[in-house]
């Protein structure tokens, strides 16, 4: 299951596009940046409503695949710069993080 | 492969800066070859005490020493220190205000995850005076 393959499946809008033949070999929920850090695995599909620039740090940093923001939360305008400098793939949905979460684990 | 010396000066409370250094030495890492695993562990402690050194210390400064056995990383600064340490290494202790938990920060993880995530830590702390981070990953 590719990045490309969520997009569809979950029907996310494209904020920033990044590697989107990554595979997804997992999600995490979270919206506390260390605590995402410390947990979230390489590969995973990060579901949060933090848009701002530290949250795009995170996820290069803990190697997540993509970023969900759900509940149409703000993409800030530094971090879509970041996200865009550093391939980051930013997606996002009108659904809460719950209801992505279920749909995303019924598809991986 | 001799041993690559970085150094990062970090601002203090400029948080669009925050995680440049971390960024910068997983390219050079990744550049240089190290495995995926041991990138990650040393990139996720690097940014945690970047962070810190943002929030807490009004910043500081960054030594990395790269070799093939070993990631160095030296984190200095003039902050107000850390009164207890045992404290402070505890899973949910913060002592990050309002505003920057807003950003996302202030779960108490940082120190946590450091220790998590290198092979050896110490830390030198004086009140008053500043803290001295010594973090090592070695590549195995």
């Amino acid at each position: 299951m590719t990045v490309k393959d969520i997009i569809e499946k979950l029907e996310l809008s494209v904020l920033v596009e990044g590697d989107l033949s990554r595979e997804v070999t997992g999600g995490y929920c979270g919206d506390l940046l260390s605590w995402v850090m410390g947990r979230a695995q390489s590969g995973d599909c990060w579901l949060t409503v933090m848009g701002n620039v530290n949250a795009v740090a995170v996820c290069v940093l803990a190697d997540c695949a993509c970023i969900v923001l759900a509940e149409n939360a703000a993409l800030d305008e530094d971090a879509r710069r970041r996200a865009e400098m550093q391939e980051v793939t930013v997606l996002r949905s009108g659904e809460n993080a719950y209801r992505l979460a279920v749909k995303l684990g019924e598809i991986l | 492969m001799s041993s690559i010396n970085l150094h990062f000066d970090v601002p203090g409370d400029d948080f669009t800066r925050a995680g440049e250094a971390s960024g910068s030495v997983k390219k050079t890492l990744k550049d240089l070859g190290f495995g995926h695993d041991v990138v990650r562990k040393a990139v996720i402690a690097l940014y945690e005490a970047e962070i810190n050194l943002v929030i807490h210390a009004g910043g500081g400064q960054i030594d990395i020493e790269i070799s093939p056995e070993c990631i160095s990383m030296v984190l200095t600064d003039h902050g107000p220190g850390i009164p207890d340490v045992a404290l402070a290494m505890q899973e949910g202790y913060s002592t990050a205000p309002d505003n920057i938990r807003s950003l996302g920060f202030g779960a108490g993880m940082g120190l946590p995850n450091i220790k998590k995530y290198t092979d050896e830590m110490k830390i030198d702390t004086k009140v008053g005076e500043g803290t001295t981070m010594y973090l090592k990953v070695f590549n195995t």
